[in-house]
């Protein structure tokens, strides 16, 4: 059967979100003292887009992702779904579905039930219902489990149930509570494939919320990074990873080494950082948020994006001492002493680059196209 | 932030209270529920003990008075009851639970053979009717005794007394001491005994610095549980105790005898305080001192002892008390087919067709009252676990505390409150069969509750907003996830409530009119009447009955209500058009 047919069972009702100048208060049962947990975000989720909220725990993604189901309601702002203001809409009367963390599957009813629910609810006609369940459970390769009760089914298989619940009733948006945080690593990884796979399918805009950074990468058309409550980037997968605005995004996504220079100034496009007397060129600096010159900044580089020599002497090369070699088969990820500072650099392909050992005196050297300069 | 002034001075639990107390007054169900309970309760729980405190504090004209209090508590008579029924308790629950570890013990850590033998042995009890235990104590020890007069050629051997009584305690009440400890025993985790093992302790040195230690909240718990149950005891001492009289004998005594409420509501109160701290030491003290962290994982498989020197003097231990208990019982089914019991052997039906004819009638009014006040037990239950087990309102602590408080009374002392609660108009109930039901209601009803509300919380919220997002309201959530969910307590309320009904002695000997009669009460006349081999036969009835009704609610629930797994299909003409 081609994608095309069964996708068009699907009709689109999908819509945009738009939240505006969102805040929650909550406040804390041991003192009494109110707590902000989301603090006059404003984002806007495009039709058929995915959005990845991600941060710690404790930075407001899922209160966020909660007050967009309407099981909280914002103490100050305004959520809009598709054009329309849901400020007093309940959460069952706005046409979006979720996928829960613990997949909240109705133990006492069968799959094909569990996926048919939100039809029943909504009244739709017998050979309606039959019809679009059936439809959702192929699609999710559910075939032969309909007799099946939830547990009676593996995690990966409860995961795929509560997705074609959630999807089978044609959602203007559909939300996500850290689906995959339940299952092992390898499962999430082919998981979160096919999920990426189907929200693109049915283009339904999405709202994702995780604390695991590579799903964020993988999954997202768009990744809004949180903290204390307030967003403090967002953008494409790429541009989180390229140009991150701050320490906390650097090292929040992937790993990231900090070292501290002093800002001289621009030269063209390129900007100028004194290294303890040597001068570097940095070719794409990026935004520099907060950067003064003759004031103390820090480079920020990737593991990946530094070269490791035998100490050549060469000016300008920073040098250092290997304190650990860990060997990883695609990688060996070393940590380098710098004046008393670790920095990680991991090379690539170790069968074809030089082995070092710990004690070994090395030169790095930075790749200055993937340097960025940060306050 | 304006937000802030305006919550400040007010803790986070109370603007939950006032929140969910705002909620609950926008839903006109919701609030009608608990708005009837509260009433119920109040009446039907609360007002009668309220009542019984009113009566042994005032004199006759209604004026407050310690005279009654004061004189009870100066007579030695009085004083020397008290004391027999502490002394009695005190002696049962040690005893009780020391059988009841050793057969904890023996089953979960030790490999023996016909373990599901000795499971059901020390379990069976619990569900036996009240008489079973006193009538073979008479078959076996008494004047006519199989054992004293036929076998040992004693001739009118007294069987009545404090031996007898114990015996008979230890035997019905061991079991509540395993259930406690067997749970316990089995959720201390194996790694921990193992780790001792490893560090060079033998079995007896692990046994007594770990095992032992851990399970000590369970053996106390359980000690505090026999000892309820012993003070609450009617129908043991009643039958053989003969001049040891206990609390609940003498309440009887007075209140059958002399009519003196008010001398009857003391003594009452005397049993009542005991019993409740027992109750309130365990749920309390007890249970918060418990070191067993229930994870819901399994933990590792355990390794049973197989030692020959531990293995098989344990076991014949066991086996030694399990034959006894099955004397017993077969004793009284034996009886009820002998035509004169230590006389003539010969077997005949004549006891049962003499007990039918004696009481067929309340048997039947046992049997529908007990599934009346089942059935509006279980419902009421879960009605109460549900408006409180997830929410938090002004009056729910009310809900919450009057509604096992009944648990906690002795039947005695239940019984003559709903005499003087319920004996004038326009409360007159006495003498109809709305105040047994009302009493099985309310005192059994706390099962059910606790099983609804243990369910209510294995819900994971997200299982309610999984429903909610996907359209559903509040009401259809309710019918079509809470419910089904509730059902399996609802049955096992059910279950534990008729059981009770039927076999309670102490709190409805007062309440049977001669129009409604039942089954236990009629029993208990039979003994008065010497009548031994007609009791036996209406007491193997009443097991028959119970294994009867147990069986038919089991298959209910296995048969008719478990979930069944239907896909629907497309009808002719859909499928024709696909």
């Amino acid at each position: 059967m081609s994608q095309e047919k069964q996708t068009s069972e699907f009709s689109k009702k999908s819509s945009n979100v738009i939240l505006k100048d969102i805040t929650k208060v909550f406040q804390q049962p041991e003192t009494g003292n109110d707590f902000i947990a989301v603090n006059h975000i404003n984002l806007e989720i495009k039709d058929g887009e995915m959005v990845t909220l991600l941060g710690p725990s404790g930075c407001g993604k899922t209160t966020t992702l909660r007050m967009v189901s309407g099981f909280e309601y914002p103490t100050s702002g305004n959520v809009l779904i598709g054009g329309r203001d849901v400020a007093k809409v309940p959460p069952n009367k706005r046409g979006i579905s979720m996928v829960f963390q613990s997949y909240a599957l109705f133990p006492h009813l069968n799959v094909w039930e569990n996926v048919a629910y939100g039809l029943k609810v909504a009244k739709v006609p017998n050979d309606e219902m039959i019809r679009r369940t059936e439809s959702v459970m192929e699609m999710m390769q559910l075939k032969g489990m309909e007799r099946r009760f939830p547990n009676q089914l593996s995690g990966g298989q409860q995961q795929r149930v509560a997705l074609a619940r959630a999807v089978v009733i044609e959602p203007s948006v559909l939300l996500f509570d850290e689906p995959l945080s339940n299952l092992d690593a390898k499962l999430r990884e082919s998981m979160r494939d096919d999920l990426r796979a189907l929200q693109k399918r049915l283009g339904i805009t999405s709202l994702y919320v995780t604390h695991d950074q590579s799903e964020a990468m993988a999954i997202s058309d768009r990744v809004v990074i949180m903290k204390d409550g307030n967003i403090v980037q967002q953008g494409t997968p790429d541009e989180i990873y390229e140009q991150p605005v701050s320490r906390f995004v650097a090292n929040f996504i992937g790993k990231a080494n900090f070292i501290d220079g002093i800002y001289k100034g621009k030269d063209g496009s390129a900007a100028l950082v004194d290294l303890g007397g040597n001068t570097m060129k940095i070719p794409m600096p990026g935004a520099m948020p907060g950067v003064e010159v003759g004031k103390a900044c820090c480079l920020t580089v990737r593991p990946e994006s530094i070269q490791l020599t035998k100490d050549s002497k060469e000016s300008g090369a920073l040098t250092g001492t290997i304190s650990r070699a860990t060997y990883y088969g695609t990688k060996i990820e070393y940590e380098v002493d710098l004046h008393g500072k670790p920095i990680i650099v991991e090379v690539y392909n170790p069968q074809l680059t030089e082995r070092f050992r710990t004690g070994d005196s090395v030169s790095m050297k930075l790749i200055e196209r993937c340097v960025r300069v940060l306050q | 932030m304006e937000i802030t002034s305006k919550s400040s001075g007010k803790s986070a639990a109370q603007m939950k209270r006032l929140n969910d107390t705002k909620t609950i007054l926008r839903q006109p169900i919701l609030l009608i529920a608990v708005i009837a309970t509260i009433i119920l309760l109040a009446l039907f729980v609360v007002y009668p003990l309220v009542k019984v405190f009113i009566f042994s504090l005032t004199d006759e004209t209604g004026k407050f008075s310690v005279e009654n209090l004061h004189n009870i508590l100066t007579s030695s008579r009085y004083l020397k009851v008290f004391g027999r029924t502490m002394l009695l308790g005190l002696i049962v629950a040690v005893l009780a639970t020391t059988v009841g570890y050793i057969f904890a013990y023996t089953i979960t850590r030790v490999d023996i053979p016909m373990k599901g033998f000795m499971k059901t042995i020390a379990t069976l009890p619990i569900l036996s009717p009240p008489f079973v235990l006193s009538l073979s104590v008479i078959f076996l020890f008494g004047k006519q005794g199989l054992i004293t007069k036929n076998l040992l050629g004693i001739k009118g051997n007294n069987v009545y007394g404090m031996p007898s009584l114990i015996v008979v305690q230890v035997m019905s009440f061991f079991p509540i001491a395993y259930l406690t400890l067997s749970g316990i025993l089995s959720s201390i985790d194996a790694s921990v005994e193992d780790a001792a093992c490893n560090m060079g302790a033998g079995r007896w040195k692990t046994f007594w610095t770990v095992t032992f230690p851990l399970s000590l909240p369970g053996i106390i718990s359980g000690a505090l549980l026999v000892f309820i149950q012993s003070l609450e005891d009617f129908s043991n001492p009643a039958t053989i105790g003969g001049d040891y009289t206990t609390l609940s004998i003498e309440v009887y005594n007075i209140i059958t005898g002399t009519y003196d409420m008010r001398k009857g509501s003391v003594l009452a109160i005397l049993l009542l305080v005991p019993a409740v701290t027992a109750y309130l030491l365990n749920k309390y003290w007890v249970n918060k001192k418990s070191f067993v962290t229930v994870t819901g994982k399994p933990t590792q498989a355990r390794k049973l002892i197989e030692e020959p020197h531990i293995k098989w003097p344990l076991f014949i231990i066991c086996m030694l008390f399990a034959a006894v208990v099955l004397l017993f019982y077969g004793t009284v089914i034996f009886g009820s087919f002998v035509r004169t019991w230590g006389i003539d052997f010969s077997m005949t039906l004549d006891q049962y067709r003499r007990a039918l004819q004696y009481g067929f009638g309340s048997l039947e009014n046992s049997i529908i009252l007990a599934l009346i006040s089942a059935v509006i037990g279980g419902m009421l239950g879960m009605i109460i676990a549900y408006i409180t087990a997830k929410r938090d309102y002004y009056g729910k602590k009310f809900i919450e505390v009057a509604s096992v408080l009944m648990f906690a009374v002795p039947g005695t002392v239940l019984g003559i409150s709903y005499i003087l609660g319920f004996n004038t108009k326009p409360l007159l109930l006495t003498g109809t069969a709305a105040i047994l039901v009302i009493v099985f209601t309310f005192r059994n009803m706390p099962v059910a509750i606790e099983s609804g509300t243990t369910t209510l919380l294995q819900i994971d919220n997200s299982i309610e907003e999984a429903s909610t997002i996907l359209g559903a309201n509040s009401g259809y959530s309710f019918r079509r996830i809470t419910l089904p969910l509730l059902r399996n307590a609802f049955f096992s309320g059910i279950v534990y409530s008729f059981t009770k009904a039927i076999t309670a002695v102490s709190a409805v000997i007062f309440l049977v009119s001669p129009r409604w009669t039942l089954v236990t009460s009629k029993i208990y006349g039979l003994f008065d009447l010497a009548k031994y081999g007609q009791a036996s036969a209406f007491v193997t009835m009443l097991i028959g009955v119970l294994l009867l009704f147990i069986g038919i609610f089991n298959t209910i629930i296995n048969l008719l209500l478990a979930p069944r797994s239907r896909v629907p299909k497309l009808t002719k003409k859909a499928e024709e058009s696909k």
